[in-house]
């Protein structure tokens, strides 16, 4: 499996390079010019100096090629020596600046992604906990009651966006009755008990809607998979050699049932990020959705190239390892 | 004792111990009345109407019948194994050691199933479990039922391995159901069934989905077991070859019914039901080739209504008017044999006085 891994990943670089070239050709073509929301009162003298500076007059290709240099090897190599707190030749490395703030844009992006991971990574995992044992449940009843409650709730939650439900939250929760607050304050430390609880409230609303979201689809992906399970043969098997149903279900059924929903769980995790750019707009989260959001905004190109390449990046990595975990789950499943 | 062996009447006896009543009759499992129905979209299925049969302790009892004539659902609604719903035991009793395993607590039901009545199921290939090692799969159970510590159960597990006649048994223990032929992967599903060494080991066609070697192995295999550990076997079938070349007794079913019992000398010597001997009479035979295969006439019967008169009637050479109006039930003729039919081959003429 190493060597599957290994050669998966080799044969992702060239991929990679051309999403990068896409994404280099996409923002070459777009209109919108960094110079376009400086003062009117700026010459077009210094207009032209600062896009000489900025090396927009540059050929697009050789734009391209610098890009991918300090991408692939200055950015690694700074990495690295900020990790190990070595240093790798003179440290002194042309970065990729961003246009708006005029500092590194690796930086800027460290900078805003524990405010994502923290809101939609806990959406996420809330919304695997309660998607699991729903799927289950909901199976192994068929047509129950609860079943089709959540037949019914997980429609709701599939079909209903974000940006409706995100705002309806914030209508009832936060301006009706005031229990929490309306955006997220990044700067909040916790520091003692209130102030966990003051974090823990505004967790709560971004974190429930994407919750209802995320566990919408994958509970009813676990029924289905379970359900397919339940009527094989090898669980009359199971149960014909005196397995109490606890043990028939969670040992032989969800096993087997579990196989195909953690792969779609791990094909989702770059869609966090994605999930990232709308709810961070609606609860007003300073995080990386943000962040690309205002970057497109301001035609700050290093920034979103930067950005994206990096969705760009998890997506391929997600889908490596959700082959990967295939592999370990299903033993019938060998990498050759 | 030398003189005793010549004498004749030593002779007789153990003839008699030897022939017919290989086995004394010492009922393990009596099923009485068994009824099972399906609750379909497309209307109530009779699956199993009024099924009466016994087994006797380290007896080999053959169940034949054609597809769809309820012999899977009688076997598995004896361990209440069917889905209900849509599947319904409307009726009857199965009694194993006093116990009516149709009316017991699932909870007591468990402790019978696997422990005391093993199960083989027809298809190899989806009856084990596709993610759990054979290894595991067999000592599940003696986990269950026996509580024994690690070592014991893994030795048993290779024991077992070894018993089923599976090379190499050590790395087998440690294989995926997939890494094995479909000849293999039943005598893993023997050995799971046989691992608490149950008194009954019900086989629901377990060689039909094998080819014909693998298919003589197997029935070997069950044979030298039963003989070895005095094992009652149910083994369903479609094939009368097999039946007549290990059974002690024979139940042949029909439309949801068991229309004949008998035993095995006696069933193929002197069928007593028209379908039995249509069975029989359409066996293809060495002898007779190039000529036009025997068939029985007609379609089996719709599983839709419950049977108010004789199921095979509308095929049946013999049929008359009392066939049509009145359901004949399992008669005994003999002792030894029974047969669900209004008209007596022997004399060839309607049954009297019944």
């Amino acid at each position: 499996m190493g060597r599957y891994a290994i050669r998966r990943m080799l044969g992702a670089i060239p991929t990679l390079i051309v999403i990068s070239l896409v994404i280099f050709t996409i923002l070459e073509l777009a209109p919108g010019d960094p110079t376009g929301t400086l003062p009117l009162t700026v010459p077009p003298e210094v207009r032209e100096n600062i896009r000489e500076t900025l090396g927009l007059n540059d050929p697009f290709f050789l734009s391209w090629l610098k890009w991918m240099r300090q991408m692939f090897i200055s950015e690694p190599l700074n990495a690295i020596e900020s990790v190990t707190g070595l240093q790798i030749g003179d440290g002194e490395r042309l970065r990729i600046i961003s246009w708006a703030s005029r500092g590194p844009a690796v930086d800027t992006i460290v900078e805003r992604l524990p405010q994502t991971l923290w809101v939609l990574g806990l959406g996420f995992i809330f919304g695997i906990i309660i998607a699991i044992p729903v799927g289950v449940v909901s199976a192994y009843k068929q047509y129950s009651i609860f079943d089709n409650a959540g037949t019914v709730i997980s429609m709701i939650g599939y079909s209903v966006p974000v940006f409706f439900t995100g705002p309806l939250a914030i209508i009832v929760f936060s301006v009706w009755l005031g229990w929490f607050p309306s955006f997220y304050d990044t700067t909040h430390t916790v520091s003692d008990w209130s102030s966990l609880v003051f974090q823990m409230k505004q967790l709560a609303m971004p974190v429930a809607v994407l919750s209802l979201f995320n566990a919408a689809a994958l509970s009813r992906f676990t029924r289905s998979s379970m359900l397919d399970n339940l009527n094989e043969d090898y669980v009359r098997t199971a149960r014909s050699k005196g397995l109490t149903e606890n043990r028939v279900v969670m040992r032989h059924v969800l096993r087997n049932s579990l196989i195909p929903v953690t792969t779609l769980i791990a094909l989702q995790v770059p869609g966090i990020f994605a999930g990232a750019i709308v709810t961070e707009q609606i609860f007003r989260i300073n995080g990386l959705g943000q962040l690309l959001i205002s970057a497109i905004n301001g035609a700050d190109y290093p920034m979103v190239q930067t950005l994206t390449f990096i969705f760009a990046v998890l997506i391929v990595l997600f889908n490596l390892v959700a082959d990967l975990i295939y592999g370990i789950l299903d033993p019938r499943i060998r990498y050759e | 004792m030398a003189d005793r062996r010549g004498s004749s009447e030593w002779l007789r006896r153990q003839d008699r111990s030897t022939q017919p009543a290989r086995v004394a009759a010492d009922p393990v499992l009596e099923v009485a009345g068994l009824t099972t129905r399906f609750d379909t979209l497309d209307g109530m299925v009779h699956a199993v109407n009024q099924v009466s049969f016994t087994v006797n302790k380290g007896e080999f009892l053959g169940v034949v019948g054609e597809s769809g004539s309820g012999k899977s659902v009688t076997m598995m609604s004896i361990l209440r194994l069917i889905p209900m719903p849509p599947g319904e035991i409307v009726a009857g009793e199965a009694i194993y050691d006093d116990r009516d395993l149709l009316k017991i607590e699932i909870d007591e039901l468990r402790h019978i199933r696997g422990a005391k009545i093993g199960f083989i199921f027809q298809d190899p290939m989806t009856s084990l479990n596709p993610v759990l090692t054979v290894g595991f799969q067999i000592e599940e159970s003696l986990k269950i039922h026996q509580q024994l510590p690690t070592e014991d159960r893994q030795a048993r597990a290779l024991e077992l391995l070894e018993l089923v006649g599976i090379p190499s048994p050590e790395q087998r223990l440690k294989s995926y159901p997939h890494e094995l032929s479909g000849g293999m992967r039943q005598r893993v599903m023997i050995a799971v069934a046989l691992a608490c060494s149950p008194q009954i080991l019900i086989a629901d066609e377990p060689t039909t989905a094998l080819d014909v070697t693998i298919q003589a192995q197997i029935i070997e295999l069950v044979k030298d077991l039963r003989e070895k550990f005095g094992t009652a076997v149910i083994w369903i079938t479609h094939d009368l070859g097999v039946v007549a070349g290990l059974a002690d007794r024979v139940v042949v079913m029909y439309g949801g019914q068991i229309v004949e019992e008998a035993l095995v000398g006696e069933l193929y010597a002197s069928p007593q039901h028209p379908y039995t001997s249509g069975l029989l009479g359409s066996l293809p035979r060495l002898d007779q080739r190039g000529t036009e295969l025997v068939t029985i006439k007609g379609q089996p019967p719709s599983l839709y209504q419950f049977p108010d008169s004789c199921s095979f009637a509308p095929r049946c050479p013999y049929a008359f008017e009392r066939c049509h109006a009145e359901r004949p039930p399992l008669l005994p003729i003999s002792p030894t044999r029974k047969a669900a039919c209004w008209w007596d081959v022997e004399t060839g003429s309607p049954r009297d006085g019944v």
